[in-house]
């Protein structure tokens, strides 16, 4: 039940209601619960019908090399 | 799709294997681990994890599959609250399942007539009350830090649009006191715990100081293969340093803080209380509770809940599987009484119960 899944904003209305793309299919989800600036092309993971988080890429990218490094991929 | 597909890479997932069992090799003893959520036992079954690890790495199950720790007699209120003529119940569709005593579910007070709403979320609440302004709505409302904002955030907003007919049945569950109860538990002894990444999404690190304090490891772990092994391997790091301490592997979706903002409303919305795990039973502070700014919106005192009398399946070994004293095998209906289309327990009935997990991928 605590399953959150990243989606890419495509829009936003005036309601803080974001239309997202999540696999391929496109859901409304909420911006209530998040408090730094989202814009469309932005990712959040979304669960429940609201994002609860707005992803980092560059922060995300950038743990991901170094895994890979640690790993030796 | 971004953010998935990286974290399935067969490739970085095998040499991540080969440093685990390294670690595992040179620790030259069993470990314990546990991981705590629903969605991580999902991910270790499909992936057959499991079977991949050195054979002195157990992993086993926790309790974070919320309807599965779903006391039966909080099933049964919502069997009696669904029933309530006038009623629409609006539940997420994994509750429907479950049954309480008798085996009573609440498909069957569906089928018997009662107006039950599958909703995918709490916002769905807002337009039924809406459209239903003769009717009482009433949100079963389950789940972890997770989701308990959400409904917070749904309730916040009835709240300043003036709606009426809405109210929740809170069984919401907070997770770090129930990890307490297992990390004290002399019997379990787990080296390590995979926290679960979505609640620490909201609450963030702090919350799991506790269970560094009492020698364990936590590490707040993602949902996709190479996050799982990569937490597995921060865990055997720390045995290896001999220092435990909360750290975190999904760090793209999990601030150390939290989230603040839905922190702040879930506080201002519901306060903490004891409340009975299955498996668990009584916790101090470990349920959420409206806070009497929002008593208006709470179930428990809108509806006169008579004492109910609940009796667990007989035979049915949740409780047990919950707190991870045994795996669903040694439960001896496992497969042979109890299947997913025939389940005895919550366990078997949601989709990341253990039990059923394990039917599905063991
Ligand atoms: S297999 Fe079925 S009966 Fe046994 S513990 Fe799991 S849910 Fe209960």
């Amino acid at each position: 039940m605590c399953l959150g899944i990243p989606g890419k904003i495509l829009s936003i209305d005036e309601h803080k209601r974001a239309v997202v793309e999540i696999s391929g299919v496109q859901r409304e989800v909420r911006l209530d619960l998040i408090a730094e600036a989202t814009e469309p092309g932005d990712y959040v993971i979304c669960h429940a019908g609201f994002a609860i988080h707005r992803i980092d890429e560059n922060l995300a990218q950038e743990l991901l090399d170094c895994l890979r490094e640690i790993a030796g991929t | 799709m971004k953010f998935i597909d990286e974290y399935r890479d067969p490739l970085l997932a095998g040499k991540l294997l080969e440093r685990i069992a390294r670690l595992a090799l040179s620790a030259g003893r069993q470990m314990t681990i546990m991981e705590v959520c629903g969605t991580h036992t999902v991910t270790i079954g499909r992936f057959g994890i499991r079977n991949l690890l050195p054979e002195n790495i157990r992993l086993i199950s926790g309790p974070g599959c919320p309807v599965c720790v779903t006391s039966i007699h909080d099933v049964d209120s919502a069997l009696f609250l669904a029933g309530i003529p006038g009623v629409i119940f609006a539940t997420f569709g994994d509750m429907l399942r479950v049954p309480g005593s008798q085996g009573v579910t609440l498909q069957r007070v569906k089928a018997r007539g009662a107006d039950i709403r599958v909703i995918p979320s709490a916002v769905d609440c807002i337009e039924l009350a809406g459209e239903n302004r003769t009717k009482e709505v009433v949100l079963m409302g389950i789940g972890f830090e997770t989701t308990s904002p959400t409904v917070a955030s749904v309730v916040r907003d009835c709240k300043e649009r003036g709606i009426k007919n809405f109210s929740v049945f809170s069984v919401h569950k907070v997770i770090p006191p129930a990890l307490k109860v297992l990390v004290d538990d002399p019997a379990l002894n787990i080296d390590g715990f995979l926290c679960p990444g979505h609640v620490s999404t909201i609450i963030g690190a702090e919350p799991y100081t506790f269970v560094a304090e009492a020698g364990s490891s936590a590490v707040i772990t993602g949902f996709e293969p190479v996050d799982i092994l990569e937490g597995i391997f921060m865990i055997l790091g720390q045995i290896r340093e001999h220092k435990k301490t909360v750290a975190i592997q999904y760090r793209r979706g999990v601030n150390p803080e939290g989230n603040l903002r839905a922190k702040e409303l879930l506080n201002d919305v519901f306060k903490p209380g004891a409340t009975s795990w299955r498996g668990l039973g009584m916790i101090p502070d470990s349920g959420l509770y409206f806070r009497e700014a929002y008593r208006n919106f709470d179930a428990r005192l809108r509806f006169d809940i008579p004492p109910l009398e609940s009796v667990e399946v007989t035979g049915c070994r949740c409780g047990d599987v919950l707190r991870g004293i045994i795996s669903p095998r040694e439960c001896p209906l496992f497969k042979s009484v109890c299947t997913p289309l025939n389940p005895l327990g919550p366990c078997m009935v949601s989709t990341e119960g253990t039990c059923s997990a394990y039917y599905r991928y063991h």
